[in-house]
């Protein structure tokens, strides 16, 4: 029952969230300001991440098929495919859900316990989307890009490491990284990455918005909002490989 | 004028507001009193509309707020201030951005213009050279009358406040409670405040409602309460040896 009352609730929110804003203009500065809160400060993590985790996948696999009969260039292969189509796209937003999903739950749920929301309400604005809205549209236009940058860096960590280390030859793993290539699969972590980052945005900002208590009450608002992100990208992610894969 | 007509309202099966039905008049600092717990919080915020009654109605100006559609009430909101009880200015933004915010959501006003009504706001409420600051970098006083110029800044013909003295010392509390009269005044607006603090009762009292377990126990003004038998009322006021000497010597 708890479940159906907050997902029927979150339907409602989500609504409220989309309705027509109060000043197309006011929401335009909001989302290029979010973009910059939201976006952009997370491209250092993105950044770290992303290397490291190229590295690490490039040495594993290549310490998993050290046999003979299977050509170096594979690690190129496998170490590409597993960023292109996985960690890419789903692993950083999971990364980003508890770091911007944290924020902005914390953030609307700290309005809420101390009655910022409440004057937006008086004033008859519509709070779920002046709030949440730009917070919306800035990650959605934002995440593709950031996914772009861990896939350049991603591969750029699994071919230092592999050149640093001698596991895998320069040549091999670049020869690796363009066979059988398919663009698609950019595509789709492209598409993966606006579905997660539709949900982040708005499963944090439901758990902000109706936060009620206090501060203890907004430690747990941003707790579960990136819990329940984190469960809802592994879903969709299952959703989404079995339809656009398959 | 507002009026609050057989409002009814519970949460969760418990009953809050049991009829209650009250008239606040234009031009006065109309006060709803009562203890912690007794319902005038719910009251104030059906009034405003943060919350709906289960059954009564709240008229404002012969305007039944009640039964306004979503469109219709926005544009009455447009005629409402409200002071929260913890001044609920924006964080992130200065205090000239706080003041300016209504301006900027529903004025076509240039830049310039919003920036001389903010100014003008927080002139009226004795706030000069602060534009720059942040909430948090000055003090709760201050934050109350930045709050206030806020409220005033589409001059409103409502004005709502919540506690608006709570957490503020004797003397800024008094400061706070004239200047909303003086406001109030100024401007004709009807202006409700919800408080527990006798300083207030007794400073601004201009008509008060006694709410007491959801009900409406007693109305009068502030020399009426010197002459009041309500035994809820006289525990509730003279609660305290002070205020019980200063009825004993009147």
């Amino acid at each position: 029952m708890t479940f159906l009352f907050h997902l029927g609730r979150y339907a409602l929110f989500v609504r409220d969230v989309f309705r027509r804003p109060v000043k197309h203009r006011l929401l335009l500065t909001q989302t290029i300001k979010e973009m910059d809160v939201l976006g952009l400060s997370s491209v250092g993590i993105v950044f770290i991440i992303s290397f490291f985790m190229g590295a690490v996948i490039t040495l594993q696999t290549a310490y998993n098929i050290e046999l003979p009969f299977i050509p170096k260039y594979t690690v190129g292969v496998a170490a590409r495919d597993s960023i292109l189509l996985e960690f890419s796209s789903t692993i950083v937003s999971l990364i980003l859900a508890g770091k911007v999903g944290s924020h902005i739950a914390s953030e609307i749920g700290t309005m809420r316990v101390t009655e910022q929301i409440d004057v937006l309400d008086v004033m008859g604005i519509n709070s779920a989307g002046f709030l949440v809205l730009p917070k919306v549209l800035a990650m959605i236009f934002l995440l593709p890009f950031l996914v772009l940058i861990s896939m350049g860096i991603g591969i750029i960590g699994g071919w230092t490491a592999g050149s640093l280390t001698g596991v895998v030859p320069s040549n091999d793993f670049i020869y690796g990284i363009q066979y059988a290539f398919i663009p698609f699969y950019i595509v789709y972590s492209l598409i993966k990455a606006v579905v997660f980052a539709f949900l982040i945005t708005t499963i944090s900002g439901y758990w902000g918005y109706y936060t009620t208590g206090g501060s203890l009450e907004v430690g747990h608002s941003s707790t579960r909002a990136v819990v329940v992100s984190s469960i809802q990208i592994l879903l969709f992610n299952l959703l989404l490989t079995q339809l656009l894969l398959a | 004028m507002i009026e609050a007509v057989d409002i009814y309202k519970s949460f969760d099966g418990k009953m809050i507001l049991d009829n209650v039905s009250a008239t606040f008049k234009t031009g006065h600092t109309n006060l709803i009193i009562g203890q912690s717990g007794s319902g005038k919080t719910v009251l104030l915020k059906t009034l405003v509309g943060l919350h709906e009654p289960d059954s009564g109605s709240v008229i404002y100006d012969a305007r039944n707020f009640t039964g306004m559609s979503d469109q219709e009430r926005i544009d009455a909101r447009k005629e409402i201030g409200m002071l929260f009880q913890g001044s609920a200015l924006f964080d992130s933004q200065t205090v000239e951005e706080n003041v300016r915010f209504p301006l900027d959501i529903f004025t076509d006003q240039s830049l310039e213009e919003r920036r001389e009504r903010a100014n003008a706001c927080l002139k009226r409420v004795n706030l000069e050279n602060i534009n720059h600051l942040f909430p948090s970098e000055i003090s709760g006083g201050m934050q109350k009358r930045v709050a206030i110029a806020r409220a005033i800044a589409l001059n409103p013909r409502y004005l709502f406040c919540d506690e608006p003295n709570s957490g503020l010392d004797p003397k800024t509390a008094i400061v706070i409670d004239e200047l909303i009269q003086e406001i109030t005044q100024e401007y004709n607006m009807t202006t409700i405040v919800n408080t527990h603090d006798m300083n207030s009762v007794f400073a601004i009292g201009e008509n008060i409602v006694f709410i007491y377990e959801g009900k409406k126990h007693w109305e009068g003004t502030s020399d009426d309460i010197f002459h009041s038998d309500n035994q809820a009322l006289n525990d509730f006021i003279f609660a305290s040896k002070f205020f019980k000497k200063i009825k004993e010597h009147r």
